[in-house]
Order: C-alpha cells, then structure tokens, then sequence
C-alpha cells in the first residue's frame, strides 16, 4: 500500500495498464504537455511519447466519435473529456454510434474509455460545475462508474481500461486531493458493477454516488447522534447497478435515501428510486427519498453554490423524515 | 498508361459492381412501391462510379466508413449482394440479421465500419479508425464517404482538422451529389467547390468527375499510396448527381429537368462500357451485363423468401443483458 491523492492514483492506473498493453493510448485537451489541468496525466508524455499521450484540439465532438471508431480497430483509448459539462458535445458519439453496434454488427468490440469530472463547490459556474450522470447512465450499451476513493479510482480503471466495452469513468473536482492508502498490486482490480458497504447500520439505507458518498458518511455521523444507525451503500458502478446490494441493504433497514449531485428531475435519483420500488417495494415501510441538486443552473458565489449542493445536512434530514 | 490506372480485369470489376448497384437500386424502388420494404431507401443511382471506383483498390484490411447512400460502397467494398438484399429485407440471412436495415450495414470482416445514418459522423468515425492505425503502427488506410450535406456539419471540421495535423493515413472522399437531402448545394455554402478547404488543413485536394469510375480509382489511389507513405491525408471531392430523390419518401419537385436530364446523359455505367468497349469487345460487356442480372435476381428471390428473425433474449454476457 502506498499513501497517494486521488488524481496520483489515476495517473498510476493509466501508467500501468500503458506498461501493460502497447494498444492503450491518451488523448483529449491539455493532457500530454501540461499534464492534465487535474494534473491525472502529468508525466506520461515523456513516458510514452507524443503519439500515445496526445494533446488534442479542443474538438469534444470528433474526438469521441474518434474514441468509438478507434476502439473498434485494435486499440483501448483513454479519452479525457475535461468538464462534465462538456458532455452533451459528445452524445451523439455515445448514443448514436457507441450504443448500437455491438448490436447491429457481429464481432465488434468496443474498449474505450471516456474519463470526466463533474460537480460543483469549486466555484466553477453554471458551465463547469454539473453532474449529468443521468445523460451518461440512460444509454443502454455503456457502463458508468464513479469512484470516491483513490484505491477505487485506480482499481476501476483499471478494469474500466481491460473492459471489452465502453466506459464512462465520472470523476469529481473536489475528489482529486483526496489522499488514502492505495494498493501497488498492478492486478488491483475493481469489478465494475459491485457496490461497497461504507458504513454498516440498521435504521436507513443511503445510497450516494461520487463526492455524495463523503457527504453521506458525514450524514451517517450526524444521524448516530440522534441514535439512527444509517447504512452508507456507494454505489461505484451507475451502470450496471449492484442491484443485489440495495436489496440486501433495504431487507434490512426497511428506508431508503438516493443521494445524487445532479438535477432531480428525470435524474440518476430518480431511476434509483424507481428501480428500488420495482424490485424492493414489499421491504420499505416508507417511500424512498431523493436528495438532489435542485432544477436550477449551479450559481456562482459561495453563499449560493452551497445552498443548493446536496449535503450531510439534507441527507441526514431526508433520513429523519421517512424515519417519522 | 496514367500512373494509378486501373487495370482492365480492375475496371470489368468495376463496371460489373456498378451494374450489379444500379439494378439492386432499381429493384429496390419497386420493392418499395409494392409494400416490401420498410422504412425509407436512400438510392444511389447515378452516383455508382464514386462509390465502386474509391473502393476498388482497396482491400479487406482497409477500413472505410458509409453514410445513409451507402449501397455503392457496400458492393465496391466487396460485400455480398445476396446478404445485402436480405438485410434491407429485414432477414435473419442479412448482414445484421435484420437489426440494422439499409443505412446502418457492416461488415468487420470486409473492412466495410459501416452505414452512418447520421449526417456528417462518418467523417471522424473513419479518421478514428486512421487514428488507431497510427498509433499501432499498422499499413493500413481508412477512408470515408460522405455528401456534399455532411461537409457543413461542424465534425467534419474538427476531423478534418486533426486528420492534417496528425497526417492520420486516411482520405476524405467527397462525394458531391449537389443536394442536401432537397437543398440545393448553392443554399448551403458559399462556395461550389468544397475541395478549397484541403488547403486550410494542410492536405492536398482534388476535384474528380465522379461520374467516371477510371479518374475516381486514380485520383483515390494516389491518396491512398500517400497515406499509406505515412504523409497524411488527402481530400477528393468527386461530383456527381442523384438522379432519384433523397430517399424513397422524396416527393420531389426541387431538381431541374435540365440539370437531370445532362446528367443522366452521363451515366456512370454507359461511361464505363464506352471506355472498356474498344478494349474487350461487346460480348464480354454484355456477358458482365447478363450475369450481374441473374445475380440480382436471384438475391432477392432468395432474400424474399429467406426466414425473418426471432427476438432474442440478451446473454448474460451481452451489453444489453436484462434489457429483456
């Protein structure tokens, strides 16, 4: 184990499954030269040279239809796409091309990677501070992952890297800093598609994704005090969701909180509570809450970002009401 | 002989493939008129030299990428008109079982990735597949078909653009059809000739008549050898005319009779046999001819009374597992 931030974590993911594999290359804005405005690529250029470790015009569009095509012709890209917001410049690539041809045509593999950061506290704007996990986990055919820690950062991409399909690896601005233990085995390997049990409890299931796990956890504490026993589930993978985990969690607790940074409306809380009445509405003694960023644009100065950005406060209050 | 001529077996093989696109377009429209087909057709009659003649020395390990009006590029790729037929008739013996219709066939094994229907995203889909051919090192080339329409889209650009900058082995194959499903070229650029671009993003350019299969092979081949000299890509921009509407739903009345009528008087396969004549005699054209009938024929006999799919269910292992 080693000791590292989140963004080190990435950047030692990308450098080993380089090592491992000649077919794996890096492209997207800023990340060859300057290393990443995240700093997640510094390093690798003078690694791997200008053709595997390639800055790009600023192109979102064609850069991931290129992802697509290239994944389908011999190698594994690692796309870097620098803001979440950014996102719906590279749809028609995801949804139009990425989704259906591993359907309509025999043989087709599709191994890319399209690594982002979304989320707000960082005093980034309307523009660059989203979660649009929803536009990304509602198209069949790719998974989604979001990893809080750095020991997950590294180990699912990893697996995102070696996965035959296509991969939208979420990250978030505010995780990059984040140092723990990280293990140096290079077949540190995350299976995308399991949850983790944060915090075991017995009263109120959380379900969070991305920086939310954090404010979860935090929420789990504030609930202790008032002697509420809360089970904290990340959920690691948005698509294909662990769905066993959240059904083993509410068999127990009988509450469920889905705590998501993104819009409400038609958001990735909204299919998570929808999934949970489909598959575990005879275990709840009370309807599943939603904690969300409200249906606004993400504001500006300091006082008006946190007031609309989820947090241990709202959750552990969104855990008290269906507790009533 | 021109330097990158086609020999004579080359050209009987083209005119043979353009035979066997014009009447498969021509069975294609009677099909739709008695109600045995669904969805739109998009024919490509009157423009088979571009198609048959960019393809042609081309092999399987080649990549090339398609649009809606692809039925050109299917067969001058090498692709089986038996399995094409089946395909647009939505059998389980087509291309795709019947899961892609017309616009959407590929082939993995003949290169042929694929139909695009969506307008202008077989411009950086193909410079994708250039893109991995570079960074693996390989001797291959990819090119991509695409209308005079899909050169306004803003990806076409932005692959454009890195195509030159990178010299990715690739060649943009304009296949100038003067109409954007029913707007004139003249109502959607400022300029008639597009290959004045190639200039802007340091590749050469070339206007070809696309109505003569021998000038669309030299002028292709030419960019093919520079790109596979690994000196980047080429733009060609072959003009030509669609003689039929934008797709079976057209209900016309924008072309003029005059414009129609010149073109027509230059038929892409009266070109051919005129210029092949001389050389191999009447009969041998007419044999070609003959054969290129029954083989029509006896692909859609045989694709009418080929079976229709059953829905399956996903594996486990599929992408869409759980979807049904």
């Amino acid at each position: 184990m080693s000791m590292m931030r989140y963004a080190e974590a990435l950047n030692q993911a990308l450098r080993e499954e380089m090592q491992r594999d000649p077919t794996v290359f890096v492209f997207g804005e800023d990340i060859g030269r300057y290393g990443g405005v995240f700093k997640v690529t510094r390093g690798l250029m003078e690694e791997f040279g200008e053709s595997r470790i390639r800055d790009t015009p600023i192109s979102e569009q064609a850069l991931a239809a290129m992802a697509v095509t290239a994944a389908m012709t011999g190698t594994r890209p690692v796309l870097e796409i620098m803001y979440a917001d950014f996102m719906p410049l590279v749809l028609d690539a995801l949804i139009n091309q990425a989704s259906i041809y591993e359907y309509l045509w025999d043989g087709v593999t599709m191994p890319f990677v399209l690594r982002t950061q979304g989320g707000g506290g960082a005093g980034a704007g309307a523009q660059h501070s989203k979660s649009l996990d929803a536009l990304v986990a509602h198209i069949p055919g790719i998974k989604v992952v979001a990893p809080v820690t750095p020991a997950d950062a590294k180990g699912l991409l990893k697996s995102a890297i070696r996965d035959s399909q296509p991969v939208v690896f979420l990250e978030h601005k505010l995780l990059y800093n984040q140092r723990d233990e990280v293990p140096d085995d290079p077949e540190h390997l995350i299976e995308i598609g399991k949850a983790k049990t944060v915090t075991e409890g017995r009263d109120v299931s959380i379900f969070a994704t991305s920086r939310m796990v954090i404010e979860s956890r935090k929420a789990a504490e504030l609930l202790a005090a008032d002697g509420i026993s809360a089970e904290v589930i990340d959920l690691r993978s948005l698509r294909p969701l662990d769905l066993a985990a959240i059904k083993a969690s509410i068999a127990k607790t009988h509450h469920a909180v889905v705590v998501n940074e993104g819009w409400r409306f038609c958001g990735y809380a909204a299919e998570l509570s929808a999934t949970i009445m489909d598959h575990a509405f005879d275990d709840l003694d009370a309807p599943v809450a939603r904690v969300t960023l409200p249906d606004m644009p993400v504001p500006y100065s300091e006082p008006l970002e946190m007031a609309v950005l989820p947090n241990a406060t709202k959750i552990a209050e969104a855990a008290r009401n269906i507790l009533k | 002989m021109k330097k990158n001529s086609p020999s004579i077996d080359e050209r009987l093989e083209m005119h043979r493939r353009m035979i066997l696109t014009r009447l498969l377009e021509e069975r294609l429209g009677e099909l739709h008129k008695a109600g045995k087909t669904r969805g739109p057709i998009h024919r490509c009659d009157g423009q088979e030299a571009v198609g048959v003649g960019a393809t042609a020395m081309l092999s399987a390990e080649d990549f090339v990428t398609s649009t809606h009006r692809g039925h050109a590029h299917y067969i001058g790729k090498g692709l089986d008109v038996g399995r094409i037929a089946a395909e647009i008739l939505g059998r389980e013996t087509g291309y795709c079982g019947g899961r892609a219709g017309h616009m959407l066939i590929g082939d993995i094994t003949q290169g042929l990735i694929g139909g695009n229907a969506i307008v202008g995203a077989s411009i950086p889909a193909a410079a994708g597949m250039a893109l991995s051919i570079q960074v693996r090192g390989a001797s291959n080339v990819a090119l991509c078909f695409f209308g005079d329409g899909a050169a306004q889209t803003g990806i076409c650009h932005e692959a454009m653009n890195m195509a030159g900058l990178w010299k990715l082995p690739m060649v943009f194959l304009l296949e100038h059809n003067q109409y954007g499903l029913t707007v004139h070229q003249s109502v959607q650029s400022p300029v008639a000739d597009l290959s004045i671009r190639g200039a802007g993003y340091a590749m050469p350019s070339e206007i070809v008549d696309g109505n003569d299969a021998v000038e669309v092979y030299r002028a292709v081949s030419a960019a093919v050898d520079r790109a596979r000299r690994g000196e980047g890509p080429s733009l060609i921009e072959a003009k030509t005319y669609r003689w039929e509407g934008f797709s079976t739903s057209d209900m016309g009345g924008y072309q003029s009779e005059e414009d129609l009528a010149a073109w027509k008087a230059r038929d892409p396969i009266r070109i051919s046999y005129d210029s092949l004549v001389e050389a191999v005699g009447k009969e041998r054209l007419d044999a070609v001819e003959k054969a290129a009938v029954a083989e029509v024929d006896r692909a859609v006999e045989q694709a009418l009374a080929a079976p229709l799919p059953n829905f399956a269910v996903f594996e486990q292992s599929s992408p869409y597992a759980g979807a049904v």
